[in-house]
């Protein structure tokens, strides 16, 4: 089984195995005399792929327990003695599964406790429902008198054995929610909902206490059933979105690039640095650990910190925290402290700029409540009034018109419309191989109505192939190799899949959309467009081909070639957008002759080319002032900006770090169909939500009158709850993803 | 309506019984991995694999 690479069952792509997998050494734990590792697995999927990484690992000297948890990904390892914890990671690694060590959140050790409250919450206020349901039907079907009253009384005290304490416990999550949000002179949801749990309650206590006719405890438990039910999937699949965010981030933060005395760079675990040491850091690296400027100067993008989406420019002696992504120029700095130190409080910086980062965009949730709590608080005040004093009514029947009327208006509709559409549009599109890493991003995707693209790595794969190293002489080759040792842009990583490793040029200095330029041996070496380099543009270039000046010295400026050809499916997505109704335009930092090609093949008019980061995010800015909703596709250091300014952003798996942890949506790479189909699910999401919220609404405006007639008995007041969670969970269940094409394995 | 008397208890108490057992197999973690445990089911390699 073990000779296939990957998994056997087909299900996901094999990692291409790596020379040297992710140094875990400084993700060991010591725990019961044994040393303990996490890892983060990703393309394992099925039974096969379990019992090879389980069976290997197990072979290994000393392993105790290798178990990989399926659905999480996650592997978890113990061995006594000496293994080196690098042989583990390689192990895997060389069977085909990309695997990065990862340090569990405290928090995550506990495993999700709020989500188990919840759980086991549900499980008792659905014992109650069944068990009080079982003994109201008794009392209801025997409306004509069959039943004594002595039994309905005994029916009634069962039922309240059961309600009072599966309320006291069940209620929790809501009654704690509505406390905090009083206590801070606001009013949520919640606070209709406890208001009408505990006084359906109570008034069916006291019924129940007297001999009355009705009690309304099976309305009470079956409310908080279903809006637990719904509390628990919104829970979950923001669970969900949080591990996404943190696998991303489990590749990211691993190791760091450390230089010697002597300069030479070596690849370190990020956990090993101490105070003091030399780090080298790439453009679109996050920084390891708090730290201050040894040499270089670059705007450092450190939105994660202090939420500002404007890049700081940094010199010599400047400051560097941790969590801050490096975006244009190669720096050198020296560590004032260590992982433990600096890193502890990224996740949580992290999670918390996510959640302040929807502050401007108003859930479709929440407007609904907004609008929702107030009229029914006024409605039910009213009832209580009228029935007083118009009806001239006794207190206790004017009182249980009112309370029918927030029994029976209570959203349970409202509480599920939105977490069951979402976390059924979520799983449909993660099964096409897109990741929803927010969660209202498919209601922010479903009002876009421009999309701009990015051209490098988004519409083409990205990857340029360096067409003629031949003409370029050997010695100026070899400069322009550390050049681009020190950059990460795909030319430069052309150049050096073609020239090999070896040393990095002193200074680099990168300016996007230009080029980068540093010294070699006390020479001058500029690497970019032909202005930057200083080089006469004497001639275009070639239809679909790219080109870069290189410049050594005072000698003459070469042209290089490069090649990217368009991703897979790149003309179905934009002919596919158009069918939605979507305007498409490219933006891109690449000369014009380049981009127009591009722009051909796919049939977009609406092209900009040699834009710098700037550029793109002010455009955006105008189409948004145009009134226009826009999703930015793209995958670039120098789209960062542009993504954080859309609406909504996509980037594909392949994209810069930086990329990744700002989009909302990242979706496979193989086929850039995936942006139509996302846009398609987003749609479709919304409009589900919204055929939801009309039911809601539709419900209530029929419930209302009925309730403050005073017309609701507990019969009505069951049927008419669970008919519409149950009516508005199958509308969600409705939805399609994609429906044109058979769903993509994996 | 005397069988009410035992039948009632005796309801509420199965009812009761499940309820504790799924509380438990949640407080137990056995839902932390629900497409592991699917899979699991097909390996019958693992008479010799001690922790599996």
């Amino acid at each position: 089984m073990s000779d296939t690479i990957g998994c056997p069952s087909g299900l996901a792509p094999a990692h291409e195995p790596t020379v040297s997998a992710a140094d875990p050494r400084a993700f060991v734990r010591q725990e019961k005399g044994e040393s303990v590792l996490e890892l983060s697995v990703s393309g394992a999927r099925c039974a096969g792929c379990l019992s090879k990484i389980e069976g290997a690992l197990t072979k290994l000297d000393g392993v105790s327990n290798a178990r990989l948890n399926l659905s999480t990904g996650k592997l978890h390892v113990a061995w006594r003695g000496e293994l080196d914890p690098r042989t583990v990671a390689q192990t895997v690694s060389d069977l085909g599964y990309k695997a990065a060590p990862f340090e569990p959140e405290n928090s995550d050790a506990e495993g999700d406790a709020y989500g188990r409250h919840l759980i086991k919450a549900l499980a008792v206020a659905g014992f109650a429902t069944a068990n009080i349901m079982l003994l109201s039907v008794g009392v209801w079907a025997s409306g004509g008198g069959e039943m004594g009253e002595a039994t309905r009384g005994l029916m009634h005290l069962i039922s309240a054995l059961i309600a009072i304490p599966a309320v006291a416990y069940s209620g929790q999550p809501f009654f704690r929610s509505a406390w905090q949000t009083l206590r801070a002179g606001h009013a949520n949801m919640d606070v209709p909902i406890s208001l009408a749990v505990l006084l359906a309650t109570g008034v069916s206590l006291f019924e129940a206490l007297n001999g009355g006719e009705h009690a309304y405890f099976d309305a009470a438990v079956m409310l908080l059933f279903f809006l637990l039910i719904g509390r628990w999937l919104d829970h979950a699949l923001r669970r969900k979105a949080r591990s996404a965010a943190e696998d991303l981030i489990a590749l990211q933060t691993v190791t760091a690039t450390r230089l010697d005395s002597a300069g030479h760079p070596t690849s370190v675990a990020a956990k090993d640095l101490r105070v003091g040491d030399t780090l080298l850091i790439a453009p679109g690296d996050r920084i390891p650990v708090d730290g201050s400027i040894a040499s270089g100067r670059s705007s450092v993008d450190a939105s994660l910190i202090t939420g500002e989406t404007e890049p700081v420019a940094c010199h010599e002696g400047a400051e560097l925290r941790a969590g801050t992504i490096n975006l244009t120029h190669t720096l050198t700095m020296q560590a004032t402290a260590t992982v433990q130190n600096s890193l502890v409080s990224e996740l949580a910086e992290l999670i918390e700029a996510g959640q302040q980062s929807k502050g401007h965009f108003v859930r479709l949730a929440d407007q609904a409540s907004r609008l929702y709590v107030p009229t029914v608080h006024t409605l039910a005040a009213l009832t209580l009034v009228g029935w007083l004093v118009l009806a001239q009514a006794p207190f206790r029947e004017s009182l249980m018109a009112a309370i029918a009327l927030l029994i029976i208006t209570c959203p349970c509709a409202l509480g599920l419309a939105t977490p069951v559409v979402q976390v059924v549009a979520t799983s449909k599109l993660f099964r096409r191989g897109i990741l929803v890493t927010s969660g209202d991003a498919l209601e922010r995707l479903a009002k876009v109505d421009h999309v701009v693209f990015d051209k490098t790595g988004t519409l083409t794969t990205g990857q340029y192939r360096w067409t003629n190293p031949r003409t370029l002489p050997e010695a100026e080759q070899k400069a322009l190799a550390a050049l681009a040792r020190g950059s990460r842009h795909p030319v430069a990583r052309a150049v050096v899949e073609v020239c090999g490793t070896g040393t990095i040029a002193e200074g680099i200095e990168e300016i996007p959309g230009q080029g980068c330029s540093g010294t070699v041996d006390g020479v001058r070496i500029a690497l970019g467009r032909a202005e930057f380099v200083g080089a006469e543009a004497q001639e275009h270039a070639e239809e679909g081909q790219s080109a870069a000046w290189v410049k050594v010295g005072d000698g003459a400026a070469h042209r290089l070639t490069f090649e990217d050809d368009l991703r897979p499916g790149a003309r179905e997505a934009v002919d596919a957008l158009r069918a939605l109704g979507l305007a498409v335009s490219i933006q891109s930092g690449d000369r014009a002759a380049a981009v127009c090609a591009v722009a051909d093949k796919l049939g977009i008019d609406d092209w900009y080319a040699e834009q710098t980061p700037e550029d793109k995010a002010e455009r955006l800015k105008a189409l948004r002032e145009a009134g226009h909703h826009t999703a930015m596709v793209g995958d670039g250091l120098n789209d960062t900006p542009a993504l954080a300014f859309a609406d909504a952003s996509l980037t594909p798996a392949t994209a810069a770090e930086a990329a990744q942890t700002s989009a909302d949506f990242v979706f496979r790479p193989d086929n850039l169909r995936s942006v139509a189909i996302t846009v398609e699910g987003a749609r479709s999401a919304k409009r589900h939500i919204l055929q939801n919220f009309a039911f809601a609404a539709l419900y209530n405006v029929i419930a209302a009158p009925v309730a403050m007639a005073g017309l609701v008995t507990p019969l009505i007041a069951a049927l008419a709850m669970s008919g519409s969670s149950m009516l508005v969970t199958l509308n969600a269940l409705r939805q399609h993803v994609g429906s044109t094409e058979e769903e993509q394995p994996g | 309506m005397n069988g009410l008397l035992f039948l009632i208890p005796a309801a509420l108490g199965l009812g009761l019984l499940a309820m504790a057992a799924f509380v438990w197999s949640v407080k137990n973690r056995q839902y932390d991995d629900i497409e592991g445990a699917a899979a699991r089911v097909l390996l019958d390699d693992d008479l010799d694999d001690e922790d599996t």
